[in-house]
C-alpha cells in the first residue's frame, strides 16, 4: 500500500513525512523526524509523555494518527525554548527541581505552557487538574505545582506564549 | 533545623542550586533509553504467553522466520542452560539461571506475560505480524496467583521439585513455599505473659509496580567480532553487564554497558529483561536491535514487588512499656525466588527496643511476575503492619503514638536483631520536630482524620569507583559509574566543588560506560549520595595531592610543604620560603612540563552508611457515600544527614510519600480467575495524578552521619517506609475502623462502612453510620 504523504508544521517549519495509515503521531516525530524530546511512557492516553501542542491544543500524541497532522500546526518540547532562551517553564522548573528523573517533563513543559497563555494566574487546585493527564511519579507533584506558581509570576512570559 | 554542634559554613553544599542536566531535561535534549538510535537498526519484539502456567510442548518458528523483513528469531533454545545457583556480583549474589528464565520461559511458561519467543525485523509492523506468525502448542496446566492458596498444600506446584529451605528437618514434598527464616531474641512466649495488654492482627497487601514512566528501553551492537555495546535504560550498568555476561556466557570486556538517562526506576531497573535478548538477535543479525516495551509489558512482565500476608503480635505493660513482638512475614514473590524478605526483616520493629522480638518469615512462587526491588523493599508494608498495631497499641494505653515510641525507642549503640548497627541515631531529633509541626494542631471535620507513623531504614553503602580530571584550564571532569535518577550529578559537582574549593559550575559530573570505570553499583539502596559522595570527595583529595606535589616541585619543596586552599596552592609555613601563591590553573596548565596529565580516582566500598528515621502525617477525610479516600494534609519530618542539595533531598520524600499513596489507596495488580493480568494499563493500574495530592511538607532535620565527609545519610527509601502505615492510621482515625488490606480503595472502603453500619459496630464515627 502506497504511503501517505503528510506536509506540516512542526515547531514553526515546514516539514513533510511519508507515514502508513495506523502509524501515530508520536511515532512520525520520534522515528521519522527524530524530535525524541517528546516521550512516550504508555502508548495509551494515560500518561502524558508524548503532550505536543497541535492547532492551539495540547494532546497526546500517541493518540493522534499521522495523517491527522496534514495542515496542522504542531509545537513539541523542542519548540519551546528560542533565541531569547528558555520558555519561563523550563527555567522555573530548573529553579525549583521540579524534575527528578525528567522523563516526564517534556510533556509538562508542554501542558504547563499551554496552562498559562490561557490562565496567567492560576489557582493551585488549577493547576492540579490542568496537569492531571501528565503523570510523573519521582515528585510527588509538589515541587512541580511551585515551578507553574513561579513561572506565573515571571515578567515577560506573555511575550513568549 | 541544623544541629548546630556542626560546622555548616560550606559554599555549595547545602545550597539549592540548578542542576547541571536541567537545561538537557526540560527542552528534550536528553537522551533516554528509547532515544538512542543506530545505523541499520532492527526492531526487536517479544511474544508473550497467554497462559500463567503451562508447558511449552512446541515453539514452530517457520512461518515467522518467512516473512519478509525478519531477520531472526530466538527462543529459549538460543540461550545457554546456567546452573541453577546464586552467582556472586561484587556484594551481591545473583540466580542467573532464574533471570535468565524470566526474560525467556525454557520448557515452561511461569505467569500472563511471560516470553516465549523474540523476533529482530526491519520495523515494527513486520516485528509484529512475525510475532503473530510464531505458533507455540502449550499444554495448560492449573495456575495459581493467590499468595495464600499458593501454599496450600493441593496448589499447583510451579517448580516441582522445590523444597523449602530453612526448617528443620526439610519437608519431604515440594511446595511452592521458597524458604522459611526465623530469627529470636530474649523469650517470645514469657515476653506475652508478662504483658498487660495484646494486640495481634493480621495484614494483606497486594503487588503493586514501580511505575517508572520510561518503559525499559535498549539497544544492542554485536560486532562481527563478537565486542558488543549495549545502551539501556538501567539502574545499574555494572550489575547489568554482570547479568548479560553471565546469561550469555560472554566475557565481560567484550561488553560495554552505557547507561542512557533513565526514566525512573525505584528498583525496577536493577536487573535485565530484554538487554540479553537484544544482545542476541544482534549476534544472529549483524546489526543493531533496538527493543522498547510497551506499558502493558511494563506492566505484565517485569516485577512488581511483593504482595504480602502479616501476622503481628504486639504485648506491652499498662505503664507502656512494650515487652514482646511477634512478627511473621509471608512474600508472594512471583514465579522465582528473590522476594525482599531481608529488608523486610531488618525493618521490623527496628526503631523500638522490645526485648523479647521474633521476626519470622516465607516467601512464596505463584504464577505472576517475579518481584523485584521497589524502593526500600518490604519496607511499606512491614511497617503498615508494625505501625496499625503500634496505633492501635497507643489507643488502647491511652497515649500519643509519639510517646509511645519515646518510651520505647531504640538506644543508641545497639544492634538490630537482623544485625545491624545502630549509631549516632537522630530518633529522637525527628520525633521532637514532628511532634512540633503546626499540622497536627489543624483541626479535624467529622468525616477526617489523622495518622502518624513512624519508622527506620537501614541504607547501604557499596562498591563505587569514579575519576576525577583536572582539566588545563583548571575545570574538574568528574566520572561517575552511577546513572542520575534525581539530581545526582547536582550533588557530585557540589561535594566535588566544596572540596577542592571551586566553583560549582567549573565542575561537570559525566555518568560512565562500563569500560571507563571500576565496578559501581547500582544508583539503589539509598547508598548513591552517600558513596558516591565519599568517592567523588577522595577522588578530589587526590587531585589536590596531585597538583600539591607539582607546586612541591616547581617550589623544589616536600609535597607537604604546600598548601592547597580555595583553588590557591601556598607554601605552607614560614619555614618554606617565600613563594607567590599559585592557582589551581596554573597547575593545570603547566601539567605537561609537571609530570603529565592531571588525574584523580577513588575507589570504596562505602562503609558506614548508618541508619536514619522518618515519621509522615497524613490527614484524610473519607467520602461516606462512595468510600472515597481524599488526602488533605501530609507531613514528612526526616533525619537526612545532611542534605546536599536540599531541593531534591525533599523531592525524594515528597515522591515517595507520594508513591505510598498510591500504594495505601489505588495501587494494586488484579489478576482474572484465568490468572491473566487484567489492569495492564496506566488507565486502570492508576498511580496518583496531581489532583489526588496536596502540598507535601518536607522538615529536614539534619543530624550529621560521622562516617561520610558532610554528614550524608540515604534519602531515597526511608522517604517511602512509613507513608502507607500513615495513610491507614488516618483512615482508621476519620471512621473508626482499621483496614487489615491495601488497598484502601473505594469499594473496599465503603463495603466496610456498610458491614460496620449494618452491624452496628460502636467503633464506626458518628458521620458514617
Amino acid at each position: 500500500m502506497p504511503k501517505i504523504h503528510v506536509t506540516t508544521t512542526v515547531n514553526g517549519g515546514e516539514t513533510e513525512f511519508l507515514c502508513e495509515a495506523h502509524h501515530t503521531l508520536l511515532s512520525v516525530l520520534r522515528d521519522t523526524l527524530g524530535l525524541t524530546g517528546t516521550k512516550e511512557g504508555c502508548g495509551s492516553g494515560d500518561c502524558g509523555a508524548c503532550s505536543v501542542n497541535m492547532n492551539g491544543r495540547v494532546v497526546c500524541a500517541c493518540l493522534v494518527l499521522a495523517p491527522e497532522a496534514e495542515g496542522a500546526t504542531i509545537e513539541t518540547v523542542e519548540g519551546l525554548a528560542g533565541e531569547a532562551g528558555m520558555h519561563p517553564v523550563q527555567r522555573a522548573f530548573i529553579e525549583t527541581a521540579a524534575l527528578q528523573c525528567g522523563f516526564c517533563t517534556p510533556g509538562f513543559m508542554v501542558a504547563a505552557k499551554d496552562l498559562l497563555a490561557r490562565n496567567p494566574d492560576p489557582s493551585e487546585t488549577e493547576i492540579r487538574y490542568w496537569l492531571a493527564g501528565n503523570l510523573c511519579r519521582c515528585t510527588g507533584y509538589d515541587k512541580i505545582v511551585r515551578a507553574v506558581q513561579k513561572a506565573a509570576r515571571e515578567p515577560g512570559r506573555h511575550a513568549r506564549t | 533545623m541544623k544541629d548546630d554542634s556542626q560546622p555548616a559554613d560550606y559554599r555549595w553544599v547545602g545550597k539549592r542550586l540548578d542542576r547541571p542536566d536541567g537545561a538537557d531535561k526540560v527542552t528534550g535534549r536528553a537522551r533516554f533509553g528509547a532515544d538512542i538510535h543506530l545505523p541499520g537498526e532492527l526492531v526487536g519484539k517479544c511474544l508473550l504467553s497467554p497462559h500463567p502456567h503451562a508447558r511449552i510442548l512446541r515453539i514452530d518458528t517457520g512461518k515467522a522466520r518467512a516473512l519478509p523483513g525478519v531477520k531472526a528469531v530466538v527462543t529459549g533454545a538460543d540461550f545457554p542452560v546456567l546452573e541453577d545457583r546464586p552467582t556472586p556480583v561484587a556484594d551481591y549474589a545473583f540466580n542467573l539461571w532464574d533471570q535468565a528464565r524470566t526474560l525467556m520461559a525454557r520448557d515452561k511458561v511461569l505467569f500472563d506475560g511471560h516470553p516465549v519467543a523474540a523476533v529482530a525485523a526491519t520495523t515494527e509492523d513486520v516485528a509484529q505480524q512475525a510475532l503473530a506468525l510464531i505458533e507455540v502448542a502449550y499444554e495448560i496446566l492449573p495456575h495459581v496467583t493467590d499468595l495464600e492458596a499458593a501454599m496450600a498444600p493441593d496448589a499447583p506446584l510451579l517448580h516441582e521439585t522445590m523444597i523449602t529451605t530453612g526448617v528443620a528437618p526439610g519437608p519431604a514434598a515440594p511446595s511452592n513455599i521458597v524458604a522459611r527464616t526465623m530469627l529470636e531474641r530474649g523469650n517470645i512466649d514469657a515476653g506475652f505473659e508478662a504483658a498487660d495488654i495484646v494486640v495481634e492482627r493480621e495484614f494483606r497487601s497486594k503487588p503493586v509496580h514501580q511505575g517508572y514512566i520510561e518503559p525499559h528501553a535498549c539497544i544492542a551492537s554485536v560486532a562481527e567480532d563478537g565486542r558488543a555495546e549495549l545502551w539501556t535504560c538501567t539502574q545499574g550498568p555494572w550489575i547489568d553487564r554482570a547479568f548479560c555476561a553471565g546469561i550469555l556466557g560472554w566475557e565481560m570486556s567484550d561488553l560495554k554497558v552505557v547507561a542512557t538517562e533513565i526514566g525512573g526506576g525505584f528498583g525496577g531497573k536493577l536487573t535485565v529483561y530484554d538487554e540479553p535478548i537484544a544482545l542476541r538477535l544482534s549476534q544472529l543479525t549483524r546489526k543493531p536491535v533496538r527493543m522498547v516495551m510497551t506499558r502493558s509489558e511494563v506492566l505484565r512482565r517485569t516485577g512488581p514487588t511483593s504482595g504480602s500476608l502479616y501476622r503481628v503480635r504486639l504485648g506491652a505493660k499498662s505503664d507502656g512499656t512494650l515487652v514482646a513482638a511477634d512478627c511473621e512475614m509471608i512474600l508472594e514473590t512471583g514465579a522465582f525466588p528473590g522476594s525482599p524478605l531481608g529488608t523486610a526483616r531488618a525493618i521490623a520493629f527496628t526503631h523500638l527496643d522490645i526485648p523479647n522480638l521474633r521476626l519470622s518469615s516465607a516467601e512464596v512462587v505463584s504464577n505472576r511476575p517475579s518481584v523485584q526491588a521497589y524502593r526500600a523493599p518490604g519496607g511499606p508494608i512491614t511497617c503498615y503492619a508494625q505501625e496499625s498495631v503500634m496505633d492501635e497499641m497507643a489507643e488502647k494505653l491511652g497515649i500519643s503514638p509519639f510517646a509511645l515510641i519515646r518510651k520505647n525507642a531504640v538506644r543508641e549503640g545497639t544492634v538490630s536483631l537482623a544485625g545491624f548497627p545502630l549509631e549516632n541515631l537522630g530518633l529522637a531529633q525527628v520525633l521532637d520536630a514532628a511532634e512540633a509541626l503546626e499540622h497536627l494542631k489543624t483541626p479535624l471535620g467529622p468525616t477526617q482524620g489523622r495518622g502518624i507513623a513512624t519508622s527506620y531504614w537501614k541504607n547501604g553503602g557499596g562498591q563505587t569507583s569514579v575519576s576525577a580530571i583536572l582539566n588545563e584550564d583548571g575545570t574538574v571532569n568528574v566520572g561517575i559509574g552511577t546513572p542520575d535518577i534525581g539530581g545526582l550529578r547536582a550533588s557530585v559537582s557540589m561535594m566535588v566543588a566544596e572540596t577542592m574549593g571551586v566553583p560549582y559550575d567549573k565542575v561537570t559530573t559525566t555518568i560512565a560506560d562500563t569500560s571507563q570505570l571500576g565496578f559501581n553499583s547500582f544508583t539503589a539502596g539509598s547508598r548513591t549520595a552517600y558513596a558516591v559522595g565519599l568517592a567523588v570527595v577522595g577522588a578530589s583529595k587526590d587531585l589536590i595531592a596531585q597538583v600539591c606535589e607539582r607546586a612541591a616541585k616547581m617550589w623544589d619543596l616536600p609535597p607537604e610543604a604546600v598548601d592547597y586552599a580555595d583553588g590557591m596552592l601556598r607554601p605552607a609555613g614560614p619555614n618554606a620560603g617565600a613563594h607567590d601563591p599559585v592557582p589551581l590553573a596554573t597547575i593545570a596548565a603547566g601539567f605537561a612540563k609537571s609530570g603529565g596529565p592531571i588525574m584523580g580516582k577513588f575507589t570504596t566500598d562505602g562503609p558506614g552508611a548508618g541508619p536514619n528515621f522518618a515519621t509522615h502525617i497524613a490527614d484524610v477525610e473519607v467520602d461516606p457515600e462512595t468510600g472515597g479516600v481524599t488526602v488533605l494534609r501530609y507531613s514528612i519530618v526526616v533525619d537526612v544527614g545532611r542534605a546536599i542539595h536540599p531541593d531534591y533531598v525533599e523531592g525524594q520524600n515528597q515522591g515517595g510519600a507520594a508513591q505510598g499513596i498510591g500504594w495505601a489507596l489505588n495501587e494494586e495488580y488484579v489478576y482474572g480467575a484465568d490468572g491473566r493480568l487484567q489492569n495492564t494499563g496506566f488507565l486502570d493500574y492508576r498511580m496518583p495524578v496531581a489532583p489526588d495530592l496536596p502540598m507535601i511538607g518536607c522538615t529536614l532535620v539534619e543530624v550529621p552521619n560521622p562516617n561520610h565527609p558532610f554528614g550524608v545519610r540515604g534519602v531515597g527509601e526511608v522517604s517511602i517506609v512509613p507513608s502507607v502505615a500513615a495513610v491507614a492510621n488516618a483512615v482508621k482515625d476519620a471512621t473508626g475502623l482499621r483496614f487489615f488490606e491495601i488497598p484502601m480503595s473505594p469499594p473496599r472502603v465503603l463495603a466496610r462502612i456498610a458491614g460496620a453500619r449494618a452491624a452496628k459496630d460502636p467503633s464506626l464515627k458518628p458521620a458514617f453510620r
